[in-house]
């Protein structure tokens, strides 16, 4: 799931001006980690009206980052959109600009930042577990991503600074070297970490666009 | 008044000034560097020591400066944003005074997919225009980028930047140049120029808004040595324009090596006569013995 943060209230008050303001969420990963679901958009008009700002419509997409369903979705909402200076969208960087190639006109507003993709750990925690590089390494590590949770990205971990399993920049991070050597240890396949892993093939990062 | 290297001062003068380009070895051989020095000495005011350039593994270019500051040349140190993080960086701009460079071209550079290891993971921490702020405010205000001071020594640079008068969209291009010389650019060393009209065009601009007194332009050459490399340039470079009519001139002659020298000088003949550029600057890829008859012929430099 693609975690996001709602972005300082005061900075998006700034940003929309007096309106008025479109508000889209997302019925999808922004409305999991509550930061664009129909809470929260309900919520952000009303903060907005108190403020005097007008608010000219919502709707929760489903999701954001779907090009021809947001159209399609967007279809009853035409007169509210042709009056809105601005729109709003609370869901993800991808759903931000899924909602700019529909409007040639309006300024689009993100509501949030995007920080990760990661796991819900429970209600309201969230644990990054992939950079997206294009090229899943996780068999080489039983399972557990050190390009994505080890700072470092280190393929030959763990470096020299863990304490007690836990990561030299964030004491509250589990160092996930650690947890690599713990399991491996458990199933006996400590020998994998004797290869050298070779440098990683980044490049593999640099798609753009898959068609099937 | 004090200048920072004897580039600048040439620039300073009413001299046409001229900056020519030595690429480092695939290798540590010290000598690469040093026999084409030899040859130019004398042809240039300063000489550009690539940084890895089309993001092929090289000598660095820290030290093919330090090889020519060591046969009393001036070096550029060419420095891009695609291997090094702010903090590499500025550090090689501290080591890189300190070890006598006092030119620095300051570039993005090119995507490493281009280069010789294509998986690579590209830096780009900053960007062009942001490591010419850094170098400003090093040089200036003595402080790295979070605002820290320096604490002995500020590097005490020339400043050059690129520009493209023919990468797209056309109109940026003045914005861009004007955006690198609010950042602290001293000079400019443009994409090397095959299409005159467009270069023109782009001067006339430059020079209408009043940038050609506010930074020194040198216009890039490249002379085409034959047509496999005008093949190159025109299809397969990215950001460089070589127009048919000097193509076809390429493709119908005889001897397109020599086709090539004479475009080449028929190129910075007209150039010379732009009174808004201050120089040329050769990139003589694969031909850098060509490099001092192009400057004899055309009358930059006398004959020696």
């Amino acid at each position: 799931m693609i975690i996001t943060k709602q972005k300082n209230f005061k900075d998006l008050l700034n940003s929309v001006g007096k309106g008025p303001v479109f508000i889209l969420g997302c019925k999808e990963c922004a409305t999991l980690c509550h930061t664009g679901g129909e809470e929260e958009v309900l919520a952000m008009k009303d903060a907005f009206e108190k403020k005097q700002v007008c608010v000219s419509g919502w709707i929760v997409l489903e999701p954001a980052c779907h090009l021809n369903n947001d159209k399609r979705l967007l279809r009853p909402f035409k007169e509210e959109l042709s009056k809105s200076k601005n729109i709003l969208v609370l869901a993800c960087g991808n759903g931000v600009q899924t909602i700019t190639e529909i409007f040639g006109d309006k300024d689009i507003i993100s509501g949030t930042d995007t920080l990760f993709l990661g796991e819900i750990k429970r209600v309201n925690e969230f644990d990054k577990r992939c950079g997206i590089c294009g090229e899943c390494l996780l068999d080489l590590f039983s399972g557990l991503c050190p390009v994505s949770r080890c700072p470092k990205s280190m393929l030959n971990g763990p470096c020299g600074g863990a304490k007690g399993g836990k990561c030299e920049i964030n004491p509250e991070m589990d160092c996930v070297w650690d947890q690599i050597y713990n399991r491996l240890k458990q199933s006996g396949k400590l020998h994998l970490l004797e290869e050298i892993q070779k440098p990683k093939d980044w490049s593999k990062s640099l798609e753009m666009r898959r068609e099937i | 008044m004090n200048f920072r290297s004897h580039l600048e001062e040439v620039l300073s003068s009413s001299k046409f000034a001229v900056t020519a380009e030595i690429g480092p070895p695939k290798g540590s051989d010290p000598n690469k560097i040093t026999k084409k020095a030899e040859m130019l000495k004398g042809c240039a005011d300063a000489f550009n020591i690539t940084d890895n350039q089309t993001a092929v593994v090289r000598m660095s270019s820290i030290a093919g400066c330090c090889i020519l500051l060591k046969m009393n040349i001036e070096p550029i140190m060419q420095m891009t944003c695609r291997d090094r993080n702010r903090i590499a960086l500025q550090s090689d701009i501290l080591g890189a005074y300190a070890l006598g460079i006092k030119n620095l071209l300051c570039l993005t550079g090119d995507h490493q997919s281009f280069g010789n290891h294509p998986n690579a993971k590209g830096v780009f921490d900053i960007d062009s225009i942001q490591l010419i702020q850094i170098v400003k405010n090093m040089r200036d205000k003595g402080i790295f980028q979070n605002g820290e001071k320096i604490l002995a020594g500020r590097p005490n640079v020339f400043i050059g930047a690129a520009a493209n008068p023919f990468a797209e969209p056309f109109e940026l291009r003045i914005d861009r140049l004007r955006k690198k010389i609010k950042a602290g650019a001293d000079f400019i060393q443009t994409q090397s120029v095959y299409n005159l009209d467009k270069f023109n065009k782009w001067m006339d601009e430059v020079k209408s808004n009043g940038l050609d007194k506010k930074i020194h332009i040198f216009a890039g050459v490249t002379p085409l040595k034959s047509l496999k490399m005008a093949d190159r340039m025109k299809f397969y470079v990215p950001g460089v324009d070589v127009p048919d009519t000097i193509y076809n001139r390429m493709k119908n002659a005889n001897s397109p090596k020599k086709e090539g020298y004479e475009i080449a000088l028929e190129i910075i003949k007209e150039l010379k006569n732009n009174n808004g550029i201050h120089g040329i600057h050769i990139t003589a890829l694969f031909w850098e013995d060509i490099i001092s008859s192009l400057v004899v012929e055309t009358g930059i430099r006398p004959i020696h």
